[in-house]
C-alpha cells in the first residue's frame, strides 16, 4: 500500500490533491479570501450605515450615490453573499441528511445568492445613476 | 459490543458547557443569522432605487421596535462573527491553539463585541442628534 516514499497516500491521490473529502481546498480557501476582504469592507459597510438610521431618502442617497459606495457597496455585497453561502452550505450538509431535502436547501441558497447580489448591485446603479 | 463497559462520552445535555465549545457554535449561529441579515439589505437597497415612498416605508420598518431590536442583535452578531472570524484567521496561521490563549482571546472576542455594539449604536444616536 506504501508508495516509494512510504507515504501511506497513494502517488494519485497525492498529486489529484483532493483529500479524503475529495474536494481539495477550494471551498475552505474561498471562506477564508471571502473572510479577509470583509474585514475592511465590512467595517466600511457598518461605519456608513450607521448613520443612516431615521434620516430621509435625500440624505441616504448621498452617501449611497456616490460612486466610491457603488464600487465598495458591490465588491462587499459579493464577499458578503459568497462568503454567506459558502457558511450556509457547510451548516446545511452539516445538519440536515435527508439527501432531496439537502440539495434543495443548497439549490435555493445558491439561486438565492445570486439573485441577491444581482438585485442589490441592480440596485446601487440605479441610486448612483438616478439619484434622487 | 455491549460486553464492552467503556465508558461513552457525555451527551451535550449533560456536558459541562466551556468557553471554547460556546464561542464555536456562537460563530455559527452569528453566521446563519447574518446571512438571513442579507435579504432586508438588499430589499432596502431596492427600496432607496424606488423613491421616496418606498424608501420611507423602508425606513419606518427599521426604526420600529421590532426592527429596532434586529438591527441590535445583527449589530451584535456582526462584531462577534467579525472578532471572532479574525481569531480563526489566527487559528489557521497557527497562532493561538494554547488553551490559556484560547481562553483569553475568547474572553477577548466576548468583551470586545459588547464594546463595539454599545459604541456603534451610541455613534448612530449620536449622529442623529446631531444632522
Amino acid at each position: 500500500m506504501a508508495n516509494a516514499k512510504g507515504n501511506l497516500r497513494s502517488d494519485l491521490g497525492r498529486v489529484r490533491g483532493l483529500g479524503s473529502a475529495k474536494e481539495g481546498v477550494a471551498h475552505w480557501w474561498a471562506q477564508r479570501i471571502t473572510a479577509i476582504a470583509l474585514i475592511p469592507l465590512s467595517l466600511w459597510f457598518v461605519s456608513g450605515i450607521v448613520f443612516l438610521i431615521d434620516v430621509d431618502r435625500a440624505s441616504a442617497i448621498r452617501w449611497l450615490g456616490s460612486p466610491v459606495t457603488l464600487g465598495l457597496m458591490s465588491l462587499f455585497l459579493i464577499a458578503v453573499i459568497y462568503h454567506a453561502v459558502l457558511g450556509l452550505q457547510v451548516i446545511i450538509e452539516d445538519y440536515i441528511h435527508t439527501h432531496a431535502v439537502k440539495l434543495t436547501l443548497l439549490l435555493i441558497v445558491q439561486f438565492a445568492g445570486f439573485a441577491l447580489a444581482a438585485a442589490g448591485i441592480v440596485a446601487m446603479l440605479l441610486i448612483t445613476i438616478y439619484g434622487g | 459490543m455491549a460486553s464492552h463497559p467503556r465508558p461513552l462520552s457525555p451527551h451535550l445535555q449533560i456536558y459541562r458547557p466551556q468557553l471554547t465549545a460556546i464561542t464555536s457554535i456562537l460563530h455559527r449561529i452569528t453566521g446563519g443569522f447574518l446571512a438571513v441579515g442579507i435579504l432586508p439589505l438588499v430589499v432596502w437597497l431596492g427600496a432607496a432605487a424606488c423613491g421616496t415612498e418606498a424608501f420611507d416605508q423602508g425606513q419606518a420598518l427599521a426604526g420600529s421596535i421590532i426592527g429596532r431590536t434586529l438591527l441590535f442583535f445583527w449589530t451584535g452578531a456582526f462584531f462577534y462573527h467579525l472578532l471572532n472570524g479574525i481569531r480563526h484567521l489566527a487559528w489557521d496561521a497557527g497562532w493561538g491553539f494554547e488553551l490559556p490563549t484560547a481562553y483569553r482571546t475568547g474572553y477577548a472576542v466576548l468583551i470586545g463585541t459588547v464594546i463595539l455594539t454599545l459604541a456603534a449604536w451610541a455613534l448612530g444616536y449620536w449622529a442623529r442628534g446631531n444632522v
